[in-house]
């Protein structure tokens, strides 16, 4: 896949009831790479995220403006139905939220609400691609009927990726999914984030700076709901132009 | 009269035992830190002292003194003539003590108003000795107490312990009762036993206490019939109104309504609650029962009858509706907003989202929600007489007239009725196999619910 740009951003604005949380953020995101948000808490980033795949409709008092576009398409007009941009923009969480229902279901519940799969056979393919490209199958295999629940955190938060594979995104939206792991588990899920990057693009928020560098191929810097610096990671790490940037970077503050 | 004075005393007692403690307790301060707990910690101490004892004097001696008075009052030479059979002399000791209590009371046995005046003296006599031993015991709580009034007695934690047993017998007062209540029934049941065999009870289709004489008694208390009407009507009729009506406005309230909305419906929903069920009653009685007779006149039915199973089972639904729908919502909204989010972000519909993984998680909650409802739904009483029919009738046509266990049990019991006859036992046996249901229903249903709660804490 080439560096196209996937999803971009103009001039939006969300605001919660009278409180503006993003103000003026302009951004494009590209395919085949993944990309970070950092900032400080309640910087917006986590929100302007959820504006990506309309999840913020379901806070009622939750309003965005301006223009977000997938492949071109305004994902807030009037014909877009949030259902079928859900599907094509999936979304993991910052706690890993696995279904209440065995493993093998976990997965198939994303393709047979869409109506993927056809018959058995095929379902079972799904789940097993899933599972395999979250790097979960050879773990899973004998015991996909066990409940997802009784997995471990880290186990739990790459069934919550599979899960969000098996319905073949596009993009793929992850708020802060390493911050309730140990940091095996969370080497693990860098790990898969770097094997899933060529086929999605991934945008990822965390809080830890360390995992921005390791992951990302670029970064955005929010702060106060301005989106500061959006650059290369590279270049923002090491090189960044405006001095807030810097000073988070270098801890001053956050 | 007697427990007011006793009270009084006692409380007097124990504020004049606080007010010397104290004082006595002062005049021990030599400076910080000398004693262990403040004077007016020593004052209540031996408040206490003087309260508890006297007052569990009082208790025992509540309990035993009538026994005692009726001694006395048939060791009177007047008493040989009283009749050998038990229930007679308790029935004339009884007038005795109306006579004695209000001397213009007009007693049925002329006996009774031979034995007022023994009665009055044997009462007064007794009163003394009580009020004696009451006020022996709070003086000898309080000289107690008052020898341990020295600078090293912990007073404060004694306070506490006293403290901590008061409310213990608080709580205990009210299981007591639980356990007094079943005992009866228990005991009551067991003299209705002795009469028709608990197997023709329990199994029996044919019902008509009024019948029950002679030989053929175990025939006419077959209870199925009142257990089927009861389980028609409470669990399954009602149930079916309840159950989709209270899911569908929990899940209402609790997924689609907006803040707006819920701000009236969940209070209005609430008011159900609160209607007093004899209110629904004649709800039933007079709008809804005819309404269906007269449905079931237009279906060709030969002369309809005014009380049916449905119009007690619709009514008795509505009025369970706030339940389920408050356990539902209960349980839905503890399913975390994670969950949810999950599916919708994988692009699920809200209503899809709702059946496959909001309800399947709430549904051990649900459960228990219903099944509480069930074991107040066949508990109920006023609408099923208001509403049901008194007919006992082992039948599935819902616009029949049916009775219900609660029913029987009213009817049992009201008007003048023989106390050890068959027919007046036998609500107790129906009150206990009630019991014992609800409480199995309601042991599961808090189960289900714990087991519920841990899972997502």
């Amino acid at each position: 896949m080439t560096n196209e740009t996937k999803m971009t951003a103009r001039h939006v604005d969300v605001f919660y009831g009278d409180k503006k949380a993003i103000d003026d953020v302009s951004i494009d995101i590209d395919n085949g790479i993944v990309t970070a948000f950092i900032g400080p808490s309640g910087c917006g980033k986590s929100t302007f995220l959820r504006s990506l795949n309309r999840m913020n409709d379901t806070i009622p008092i939750a309003r965005v403006t301006g223009e977000i576009k997938l492949d071109g398409d305004d994902i807030y007009a009037s014909g877009m139905d949030p259902v079928a941009l859900r599907a094509r923009v999936g979304m993991v969480f910052q706690k890993p939220n696995p279904f209440p229902k065995s493993i093998y279901e976990n997965i198939a519940y994303g393709p047979r609400i869409h109506g993927i799969a056809q018959g058995k056979a095929d379902m079972d393919a799904i789940v097993e691609k899933a599972l395999t490209r979250a790097g979960l199958w050879q773990e899973v295999k004998d015991r996909l009927t066990d409940a997802g629940t009784a997995l471990s955190g880290g186990q739990q938060q790459r069934l919550c990726i599979a899960r969000a594979i098996a319905v073949s995104p596009e993009v793929i939206l992850m708020d802060e999914p390493c911050s309730a792991l140990d940091p095996i588990a969370t080497a693990r899920i860098e790990e898969l984030i770097e094997d899933l990057k060529n086929r999605y693009a991934i945008v990822i928020v965390t809080h830890s700076m360390q995992q921005a560098a390791r992951v990302s191929q670029r970064t955005a810097f929010f702060h106060l709901g301005n989106l500061v610096e959006y650059g290369d990671t590279e270049q923002v790490f090491q090189n960044p132009q405006e001095t807030r940037t810097k000073d988070y970077i270098t801890g001053r503050y956050g | 009269m007697l427990i007011a004075v006793v009270l009084a005393v006692v409380a007097g007692l124990g504020l004049i035992g606080w007010y010397t403690a104290r004082a006595k307790a002062r005049l021990l301060y030599t400076g910080r830190g000398s004693m262990r707990a403040t004077a007016n910690y020593h004052g209540l101490h031996l408040a206490l002292w003087i309260a508890i004892p006297a007052l569990i004097a009082f208790a025992v001696w509540t309990a035993v003194s009538p026994g005692l008075v009726n001694e006395a009052v048939l060791a009177d030479p007047a008493a040989q003539m009283l009749p050998a059979s038990d229930m007679e002399r308790a029935s004339i000791l009884a007038e005795a003590r109306a006579v004695a209590s209000d001397p213009s009371t007009v007693a049925f046995n002329p006996l009774a108003n031979r034995l007022a005046e023994p009665m009055r003296s044997a009462q007064t006599q007794f009163g003394f000795i009580g009020i004696a031993l009451v006020l022996i015991c709070a003086l000898a709580g309080g000289g107690y107490a008052w020898t341990r009034i020295r600078a090293d007695f912990p007073a404060r934690s004694r306070v506490e312990r006293g403290i901590m047993l008061l409310l213990l017998a608080a709580s205990l007062i009210a299981i007591l009762t639980t356990v007094g209540i079943v005992a009866s029934l228990v005991f009551e049941t067991a003299l209705f036993f002795r009469d028709v065999s608990p197997w023709s009870f329990l199994t029996g289709t044919h019902w008509s206490p009024g019948n029950a004489i002679g030989a053929d008694i175990d025939d006419n208390f077959g209870a199925v019939p009142l257990f089927w009407g009861t389980i028609y009507i409470g669990a399954i009729i009602a149930m079916i109104i309840a159950i989709p009506l209270g899911l569908m406005s929990a899940i209402y309230l609790t997924q689609y309504a907006d803040a707006k909305v819920r701000r009236w419906t969940k209070p209005a929903l609430e008011i159900l609650a609160g209607v007093p069920t004899v209110v629904y009653g004649y709800f039933a009685a007079l709008t809804i029962a005819p309404a269906i007779r007269d449905f079931a006149a237009s279906l060709g039915y030969q002369n309809p009858s005014t009380e049916s199973a449905l119009a007690a089972g619709l009514v008795m639904g509505v009025m369970i509706i706030p339940f389920v729908s408050s356990m539902a919502d209960d349980s839905i909204a503890a399913v975390p907003r994670a969950m949810s989010d999950g599916s919708l972000a994988m692009g699920a519909t809200r209503s899809e989202t709702i059946k496959k993984v909001v309800l399947p998680a709430a549904l051990p909650g649900i459960v228990a929600g219903v099944m509480l409802a069930v074991s107040r739904a066949i508990g109920e009483t006023m609408i099923v007489v208001m509403a049901a029919g008194a007919t006992a009738r082992l039948t599935a046509d819902p616009l029949a007239s049916m009775t219900t266990v609660t029913y029987q049990i009213v009817q049992m019991l009201t008007g003048d009725q023989e106390f050890d006859s068959p027919k007046t036992l036998s609500a107790f046996a129906l009150g206990l196999v009630l019991f014992i249901v609800t409480l199995i229903l309601n042991i599961i249903a808090l189960r289900v619910v714990k087991r519920f709660r841990e899972a997502y804490e």
